[in-house]
């Protein structure tokens, strides 16, 4: 499986984004927190945080006896810059074009 | 939710590149790379604890600056070395002073670790913004719109993107 598999993979499953979008609303948080907001087994908490990790999407920090967990947006950055922006650039430089020509002629 | 946790205002990025601990670690520390990606501008250290270093902007970058009214600081980053292990750690003091506001909150603190993984380096960044949150906007990225550049997930896949194609994203 390469990077990009892994992070696609990841994202493929709503609990898993939903455990991002709780590190994106704040950051740095400890298993019990997520655990917290999830209607779900300690254990499958940590399987999907494990996944996640796996990706990158997710990285952990020792902080004294706490283990915390960061929203990592790089391996997304990369996706984006690889795909998004491939896929995109066309109709949008189109659209760029046609603002100006219209901007233009009044 | 118990909730004794203080706000946590650290942020933590990783990413893994092809190529080894040596070539990442001076891509971070020597001027002849660091202008060739994210932000660009040119840094030297001296890795001794305590030592000063500043970010100085590339000619191109004062150029920029004056063609657009905006005249770029002579110094755009300045802090200390806190601790240096090439090529596997920096420590450093970190402030940003290209503009008034984010200069105005002072010094951060920024570690890099890399670590030797799979065929290339894992290098993490580690930045804590405690009294920094308009510095904290605009490293998250979230200031892109506004012109700020999208920060530390820009910066490190550029450096990926020049690391592993010898060319950065920008191009």
């Amino acid at each position: 499986m390469t990077d990009d598999d892994r992070v696609f993979k990841a994202l493929a499953d709503p609990t898993r984004r939903f455990l991002l979008d709780l590190l994106f609303a704040r950051d740095g948080r400890t298993l019990s927190e997520l655990e917290s907001e999830l209607e779900m087994t300690r254990f499958g908490v940590m399987k999907h945080l494990r996944v996640l990790e796996d990706a990158d999407l997710v990285v952990t920090r020792k902080s004294g006896r706490e283990k915390l967990h960061y929203l990592n947006p790089v391996p997304i950055k990369v996706i984006h810059d690889r795909w998004i922006d491939k896929y995109t650039e066309r109709p949008a430089a189109a659209l760029i074009e046609l603002k100006a020509e219209l901007e233009q002629d009044p | 939710m118990t909730s004794t946790h203080t706000a946590v205002t650290t942020q933590v990025y990783s990413i893994y590149i092809k190529a080894t601990p040596e070539k990442v670690w001076d891509a971070i520390t020597k001027p002849e790379w660091t202008d060739r990606y994210g932000y660009g501008g040119l840094t030297d250290y001296d890795f001794t604890p305590g030592a000063k270093f500043e970010t100085r902007p590339s000619e191109s970058m004062v150029k920029a600056g004056k063609e657009m009214g905006h005249p770029v600081a002579e110094v755009i980053i300045d802090g200390e070395v806190i601790e240096a292990d090439p090529p596997r750690r920096l420590v450093l003091s970190w402030r940003m002073l290209m503009d008034a506001d984010l200069a105005a909150e002072g010094f951060t603190r920024l570690t890099y670790e890399l670590k030797e993984a799979a065929g290339g380096t894992k290098l993490t960044v580690i930045h804590e913004l405690e009294n920094a949150p308009k510095l904290a906007v605009v490293t998250g990225g979230s200031a892109e719109d506004e012109g700020a550049g999208g920060g530390w997930p820009w910066i490190l896949s550029d450096l990926k993107s020049l690391l592993e194609t010898g060319t950065p994203l920008a191009g």
